[in-house]
């Protein structure tokens, strides 16, 4: 029993950001109807928003301090970061270990402004031409995006630590009468999940009680009838794209402290979170959401001893078995719409 | 006993009847038409005689041999080719060899795998397709580019990619739809000229009376599902019942 | 030559020239000059040229001519690999029964995954050659190990078997005796030419392996995969049944692929699980687009382009920029050095990625459809030539099926 769960919380982290992905794909893939392989590289410049701001606030200036010397008896040079000189010591090194959180505020506007320029600058030009161009043109921008990002901050990962108050783990078992030390869960990783709760809620609440949200989801619905009700849908949409965008570079800055980022990251998970889309329902929000839990607990389960020593390799395929074993079956995925590029 | 024999054919999309125990029989080397009122269930009865869809109750006996369940590819083997509404030949492809494909379908069965041969040692198939695209007065446009050509067009080479298979039954989906009435005069008289030289049978869906009354030899008209009458254009102009569900305003 | 016309005769014997003169052809520029850096006459790299030509013309078969794009090439190229590696540890370095093993192997692979993958379309074939690609691609890293040798990759070890080793048998991978890796130089004045028996072998497979993509391009067959493309359901309804059509294209594509693994291996005996990662099947996928896909020369050029860029584009380094620029003022220099510094050496994926999107977005058809575009200007600008004919007219619309 407490085998089962410990995987169940295991599986939480990387469902969470499966989760997310695969929200901001099928959501623009119900919208525009664009299949957008570059969706990955979004999440990875989330994580990258993370350690520029993390860079920024560790910008220092040296100054020599007399009352110190170094080994040699030579007064020492000190580096002290500008934001503790502007704030003061204590809040200054606050700022900087909470600078993962802090992210969110800068790569909100920088993942909205990277939607809209991709949608306006490619994306738009892309909605007539078959699926497998804008697959293409798609691929391709993502070698570009991830190249740009490798140019600039090299192909190790960077780490980017938790704050302080949030590293280490937390005791879980104890919460629902298990024994201590039974469960014990990284409390980043839970706050990872009760974010992403809060995400999902989000996009959920705003198409559903917005206006606009409900616009949005007409033309997902019928987009032509929309169209002739003289609502201007195509503007609509491309605020859609901004905020999957950004559902996905948020999913990328808080990944950082449970995965260092790297350039490649955004490709690593851009084939899985399709396999989520695909098998949720290409075009169905609870549908991504529901797989995407699913398969990241499916793939910690598999990775358990016991289910490895009965089917040996599970743990490496069974998002995919499950992928094919869906396609196979049920086309349409779990929840997605009958007819959505079923054939 | 007809070419095509359906019997007690239903189908159900939900909470629609669509088709409602039809009952249909096409007589060889006739023009059948179908006619009847939008959302009558004319493309849906079609698309059962297809193997597009499949009847949830009834039989479709075509020459004798059931069609139910067979794939539309073993389908059109059995001898039925299908006109649709919108032109669907193979755009990418040039006018010559949107003929030959039929011209092999039909010599090859539904699957051969010819990967050496040049198509341009096929003697007999080239001379066949330039043959049918003669018929059709196409012959010079045997090079174009079909996604080029026009409308009309296209039909015609529909029409051509069909005929050269010397199908037993042509099923034709409204074959005027969208013509000038010069343009459904030819037509007219190209369908007249393929039934009686080639032998073909025909079962037409049409909205036009004009094309239905200057064609048919057989009308079944349909309503919500359900066969009306089913007789000679004669008696079905005179039909009180048919004129007040579907003619009224036409005649 | 039999079974194809003249035009195609001709076109065919400029290939096989092409291809055959290739250490002349890509060794403009004499040994030690300036430009010497952009020689692509050496064995290895023209050994990549011919054999991801065929890897690439394959892929082509089926994408080209189907339309069916398939993101898991790669898991076709990399079991032709480890069937040939295993040979030389059963057998000996002779690389025919590898190369048989190969074709074999991966038309066998192939037939299941494509069996499978073929009862969907569009992106779902995509996702499902994609996932079966990864599944390929991680079990050999986990669980296939004792046949895979997991990361170290698969390599021959001198207490291997190798039945048919004599005494005199060459320790390194053969062609009955011909060793792949002996080469002969010639000294013409300043230019030094390299002959290698493995390029010419790879070359010759080549030659026979665009000769048989002409046949089945030209074939009925090839009209029937072209006729799938363009209407699946007029296809139906004409009483053709495409599943097997399309399953055919697949386990010939693979087969292809295989085999060019199978050479892969012939050149270096080594295999790793790393060539059947997804990001090798969209080389695959770049390498055909980039070229012209549905044409018969677009997918070798687009292979061979790919592969000279990725080798010269990464040699280029900061010396060598400032060698170029060094005519221009101090500033200047600087300057354009910085500004192509991110394309060339390790930043040349960027370009490659660039190049991918501005082909996709402004050349559809690829490098074939530049050149077509490029010869028709030329052709305007003498008046006196007629009109282009109807088939021309035909080429300049997207896809334009088998164009030279």
């Amino acid at each position: 029993m407490d085998a089962i769960f410990l995987q169940i919380l295991n599986g939480l982290d990387k469902g969470s950001a499966y989760a997310l992905i695969a929200l901001g794909l099928t959501l623009i893939f119900g919208t525009l109807g664009v299949v957008n392989f570059a969706h990955g590289a979004l999440f990875m410049i989330g994580a990258f928003c993370a350690v520029t701001l993390q860079r920024f606030l560790n910008l220092s200036y040296s100054a020599v301090d007399e009352t110190k010397t170094d080994f040699l008896g030579n007064p020492m040079v000190v580096k002290t970061p500008y934001v503790e000189g502007w704030f003061g010591p204590e809040l200054g090194q606050a700022i900087i270990a909470w600078s993962v959180p802090l992210a969110i505020l800068l790569a909100i506007p920088v993942m909205l402004f990277v939607g809209f320029a991709m949608e306006r600058g490619l994306i738009k030009h892309f909605y007539k031409r078959p699926h497998a161009d804008q697959i293409l043109v798609t691929f391709g921008l993502a070698i570009v995006l991830q190249e740009i990002i490798k140019y600039y901050f090299g192909a190790n990962p960077i780490q980017t630590p938790a704050p302080p108050a949030l590293v280490g783990s937390f005791d879980f078992g104890v919460l629902l009468g298990f024994d201590p030390n039974v469960i014990i869960y990284p409390i980043w990783r839970l706050v990872y999940f009760i974010f992403a709760l809060v995400i999902i809620c989000a996009v959920f609440a705003f198409l559903q009680f917005t206006t606009f949200g409900m616009v949005v989801r007409a033309g997902m619905a019928d987009r032509e009838t929309v169209g002739l009700l003289g609502i201007n849908i195509d503007k609509r949409f491309t605020i859609m794209f901004g905020v999957a965008a950004s559902v996905a570079g948020l999913a990328g800055v808080m990944y950082g402290p449970i995965l260092a980022p790297n350039y490649h990251m955004g490709m690593d998970f851009l084939v899985l979170s399709f396999v989520v889309v695909v098998v949720g329902g290409m075009g169905s929000l609870p549908g991504a959401v529901a797989a995407g839990f699913i398969l990241g607990i499916l793939q910690s389960f598999a990775s358990m001893n016991e289910v490895k020593a009965l089917m040996p390799g599970i743990d490496q395929i069974v998002i995919y078995l499950i992928a094919i074993i869906i396609l196979l079956t049920r086309p349409r995925g779990l929840m997605g719409r009958k007819g959505v590029m079923e054939d | 006993m007809g070419i095509l024999e359906v019997k007690g054919v239903n189908k159900r999309f939900g909470g629609l009847q669509a088709l409602g125990d039809v009952n249909l029989s096409v007589e060889e080397n006739t023009v059948h038409a179908i006619i009847g009122p939008n959302g009558a269930g004319k493309s849906t009865l079609l698309n059962c005689l297809v193997g597009k869809l499949i009847p949830d109750t009834g039989s479709v006996m075509f020459a004798g041999q059931s069609v139910l369940g067979r794939k539309p590819h073993e389908i059109n083997q059995m001898g039925i080719s299908r006109v649709f509404q919108t032109p669907e030949i193979f755009a990418d492809l040039t006018v010559l060899e949107n003929v030959m494909i039929p011209c092999f379908a039909k010599r090859d069965g539904s699957f051969r795998m010819h990967a050496i041969e040049s198509v341009g040692s096929e003697k007999e198939i080239l001379e066949m397709a330039e043959q049918m695209l003669a018929d059709v007065n196409m012959l010079e446009k045997r090079d174009m580019h079909s996604g080029s050509l026009s409308r009309g067009d296209k039909r015609r080479l529909e029409m051509a990619m069909c005929l050269v298979q010397q199908p037993r039954l042509l099923l034709l989906d409204e074959p005027t739809a969208g013509m000038a009435r010069a343009d459904t005069n030819n037509t007219i008289d190209l369908l007249k000229e393929i039934n009686q030289k080639r032998d073909i049978t025909m079962c037409i869906i049409e909205h036009d009376m004009h094309v239905v009354f200057s064609l048919a030899q057989r009308i079944t008209v349909l309503a919500q599902g359900t066969p009306l009458v089913e007789d000679t254009p004669d008696k079905i102009k005179g039909h009180p019942k048919v004129r007040e569900a579907y003619l009224g305003e036409a005649a | 030559m039999p079974g194809l016309d003249r035009k195609d005769t001709r076109f065919f014997i400029l290939i096989v020239a092409a291809t055959l003169l290739m250490p002349f052809i890509l060794q403009p520029f004499p040994e030690g000059s300036g430009m010497a850096q952009f020689n692509a006459g050496y064995p290895d790299l023209m050994q990549r040229f011919v054999i991801f030509g065929i890897f690439a013309m394959g892929f082509n078969i089926l994408f080209g001519l189907t339309g069916y794009l398939s993101f898991g090439h790669a898991a076709f190229l990399g079991v032709g690999s480890y069937a040939t590696v295993w040979m030389y540890k059963l057998l000996g370095f002779n690389v025919v029964p590898g190369l048989i093993l190969a074709v074999i192997c991966s038309a066998i692979f192939a037939v299941v995954i494509g069996y499978v993958s073929l009862r969907r379309s569009g992106i779902y074939f995509s996702i499902l050659t994609l996932a079966f690609a990864e599944m390929s691609y991680r079990l050999a890293y986990s669980v296939l190990t004792p046949i895979t040798n997991g990361e170290t990759g698969l390599q021959v070890y001198s207490n291997d078997p190798q039945v048919l080793m004599g005494p005199g048998s060459p320790e390194s991978t053969h062609f009955f005796g011909l060793e792949m890796a002996s080469s002969y130089v010639m000294q013409i004045g300043g230019w030094a030419f390299t002959f290698n028996f493995g390029f010419y072998f790879a070359a010759a497979i080549f030659i026979a392996m665009f000769y048989l993509t002409m046949r089945i391009f030209r074939s009925p067959f090839g009209m029937m995969l072209r006729a799938v493309k363009s209407n699946q359901q007029r296809m139906n309804y004409t009483g053709l049944n495409s599943r097997p059509y399309t399953l055919a294209a697949f386990v010939i594509s693979g087969s292809y692929a295989g085999l060019a693994g199978g050479l892969l291996a012939a050149m270096d005996p080594l295999a790793g699980a790393e060539r059947m990662f997804w990001t090798e099947s969209g080389a695959v996928v770049l390498m055909t687009i980039l070229g012209g896909a549905g044409t018969l020369l677009g997918p070798v050029l687009g292979a061979g382009f790919i592969k000279y860029f990725e080798n010269i584009f990464s040699k280029i380094n900061d010396n060598v920029l400032h060698g170029w620029f060094a005519w221009m003022p101090d500033g200047l220099e600087d300057f354009m050095v910085a500004i192509i510094h991110p394309f060339v050496g390790k930043g040349w994926h960027l370009t490659l990625g660039l190049l991918f999107m501005a082909v996709v977005i402004f050349l559809p058809g690829g490098l074939v459809e530049g050149g077509q575009r490029v010869a028709r200007i030329f052709r305007r600008r003498d008046k006196k030539a007629p009109e282009g004919s109807p088939e021309e007219q035909a080429a300049e619309q997207r896809n334009p099926g088998p164009a030279e």
